[in-house]
């Protein structure tokens, strides 16, 4: 099944399993914009499943109000951008309720928003924002790079107490893969590492994964250089100790995704990762990001500023010297 | 001055209830005001003396189980929605002992137990979060209502017409009460707002609005009362437009400069709420002098009682500063 499907079936479970479970989003009775919320409407009603104005605003302060009188939302943003506008819902309210209140309430909501390169979608619909959510104390971050992750990672989200932000890449919601059937979930928190080398760590999420496992390849037969790939799948909780664990081993990483280096969470990683490894001195690092410009619309200019296979493999034999 | 409506058939121990309302949340904003200037508290406040009919009004009508959202300005809804005195004077010394455990401060201030989510430092912040709050008690099924708080400053944010459009779609159960105080911060409406009567965009929404006298208990009761029973029968949203005035600057140590001191003080003298209501009840023989005496010295020992309990208090310990920052699973 595709990505957004295997979404579709963890949205099944929790409103099957907990009927305080609302949905709302723009579009969200059609299905939304990539057809994952779609068949939601049918089986569980216009009540449940509600229809939002263009009001990105309101879908976000309406699901913290909500959520201080009982109920689950899970709000669909649409596109990353547009939560933008609903920035000061997210950061001064849904952020800071719990701390700011001394811990009276929490805000179990979840924002799905669509993020990354789809190919031409133009500066306003093409971006990664990951970076200014994980600099907000009191967020979750999770972006999930395959079907069977979305699905457990989401049915973790909905379960969760916490405001997460769950990042679903474009490029990969209509992607199909198999999916583990029945109900699970992959704990926030938890990276896994998805293939083991010994020369050199990738630490990636999203789509930017993916990528980077066929880079991983690609270095393994052209330059006999053994590759170990970490899919972080959630980046706020961060589970640092696999990638600090890893980087011991290989004592070279490669922080990688597709949103813009500077001011990035690549580079985030790296600094927890050298504060984390004993011996900072023999550990070669490298961060790889969009460079810094809006994502530009011509085929030919997209990938001047978005990183992807080729800048992996360029970006991995500049670092080992290969 | 008498009342413009006439006495809704209070009884005297209402009147006297609606009275140490009123006069706790100016004694309390009257000490904060003092204690202020003298250096004692930290931060900076935002006093509501003078808009204490609209807070007492309004919450006379709710329940716990009833929610309100509120502003930078919310020492008197916290009150009226029954916060523990103390606990509100702690939490503006940041204190452990007060009601966000020293982590809110004065524009922080909430009860979620009572229903009160909060203070808000952001103008316009409730709109959107009391809607979500009547938009649950509609998917409950729930006899309860959502009340909004917010200033005529507000209502040039786009959260107003997000959220009043969609409350109006959904007929949701919730009042919004604009305490039209004539200035936004240090502008006076005039110069911002195209239409200062707040009431007539309700006809935009679909909901019932109406203008009143603000600084009124009487009209405030009667006009909140028909607007909460409308919202608890499934009858829809109400906008409500209460004209009033703070007596205090901004916040407290402006100099108020936009405002004449010919205005302050008429204004003041003629619309202040308490003394209003206060002559209301002993001429209609509701109380007596002495009971209106008793009832300023019974609440000036309460606040007194409750700024005793903050002195009292211990600080927070820094060790827990990084507490409550997510609710599980984030290691500190």
């Amino acid at each position: 099944m595709t990505f957004g499907q295997a979404t579709l079936e963890a949205m099944q479970f929790a409103m099957d399993e907990d009927p305080s479970v609302v949905v709302i989003g723009e579009d969200i009775s059609w299905g939304g914009n990539f057809g994952q919320f779609r068949g939601l409407v049918d089986r569980y009603g216009h009540e449940r499943v509600v229809d939002m104005p263009i009001s990105e605003s309101l879908i976000v302060a309406l699901a913290v109000g909500a959520s201080a009188a009982g109920l689950k939302v899970v709000a669909s943003m649409s596109f990353v951008e547009f939560t933008l506008g609903a920035m000061d819902e997210i950061v001064n309210q849904a952020s800071k309720f719990r701390y700011m209140f001394g811990g009276q309430t929490s805000v179990p909501i979840v924002l799905r928003a669509s993020d990354g390169i789809r190919g031409s979608s133009g500066a306003q619909h093409s971006s990664s924002l990951e970076g200014m959510f994980c600099n907000v104390p009191g967020l979750k971050v999770v972006a999930p790079s395959n079907g069977n992750d979305a699905k457990g990672l989401l049915r973790a989200a909905i379960a969760d107490p916490d405001p997460v932000i769950y990042l679903e890449h474009k490029k990969i919601t209509g992607q199909r893969a198999p999916v583990t059937e029945g109900d699970f979930t992959v704990p926030l928190g938890s990276a896994a590492v998805v293939r083991e080398g010994t020369d050199l760590t990738v630490v990636s999420y999203s789509n930017m994964v993916n990528h980077a496992l066929v880079a991983a390849e690609q270095m393994a037969t052209e330059h006999g250089v053994s590759v170990e790939v970490i899919d972080l799948r959630s980046l706020i909780p961060l589970d640092l100790d696999t990638v600090a664990r890893s980087a011991m081993k290989t004592g070279a990483v490669l922080a990688a995704h597709e949103s813009w280096a500077v001011g990035g969470f690549g580079a985030e990683v790296l600094a927890q990762v050298r504060e984390a490894v004993p011996e900072q001195s023999a550990l070669r690092t490298a961060r790889l990001g969009a460079k810094t410009a809006p994502i530009p619309f011509s085929p030919q200019l997209e990938p001047a500023v978005v990183p992807g296979v080729a800048e992996l493999v360029a970006e991995m034999r500049r670092l080992l010297a290969v | 001055m008498t009342t413009t409506i006439p006495d809704p058939a209070l009884d005297p121990a209402q009147a006297r209830d609606l009275l140490r309302r009123m006069q706790t949340i100016r004694a309390f904003e009257s000490r904060v005001e003092e204690l202020f200037k003298a250096g004692e508290l930290p931060g900076f406040v935002h006093s509501c003396a003078g808009q204490e009919a609209t807070a007492v009004g309004v919450c006379s009508h709710l329940t716990s189980a009833d929610y309100i959202t509120s502003t930078h300005r919310g020492h008197g809804h916290a009150i009226a929605k029954g916060i523990s005195l103390g606990a509100m004077f702690a939490e503006l010394y940041g204190k452990a002992t007060g009601a966000c455990r020293g982590r809110g401060g004065s524009m922080h201030v909430a009860d979620f137990s009572i229903g009160m989510l909060g203070a808000n430092g952001i103008v316009g912040g409730g709109f959107g979060i009391a809607t979500g709050a009547a938009f649950a008690i509609r998917y409950q099924h729930r006899p309860d209502v959502a009340v909004c708080f917010f200033g005529d400053g507000a209502v040039n944010k786009g959260t107003f017409h997000e959220s009043l459009n969609f409350a109006g779609v959904h007929q949701l159960p919730v009042v919004f009460v604009c305490e039209n105080n004539r200035y936004a911060q240090f502008t006076a409406a005039s110069r911002t707002t195209a239409v200062t009567d707040i009431s007539v965009r309700a006809a935009g929404y679909g909901m019932v609005g109406e203008s009143l006298d603000g600084n009124d208990l009487l009209a405030v009761l009667d006009a909140a009362g028909r607007a909460i029973a409308r919202a608890r029968a499934g009858e829809g949203a109400t906008l409500l437009n209460m004209n009033t005035y703070r007596h205090s600057g901004h916040y407290v140590g402006d100099a108020e400069e936009y405002r004449s001191r010919d205005e302050v003080a008429n204004t003041r003298d003629t619309a202040d709420p308490v003394a209003r209501f206060a002559r209301h009840a002993v001429d209609s023989g509701l109380l007596t002098a002495d009971d209106v005496a008793a009832v300023m010295a019974e609440v000036d020992e309460a606040v007194a009682e409750a700024h005793r309990f903050a002195l009292d208090s211990p600080p927070p310990d820094p060790a827990g500063a990084l507490d409550d920052v997510w609710t599980v699973g984030v290691p500190r």
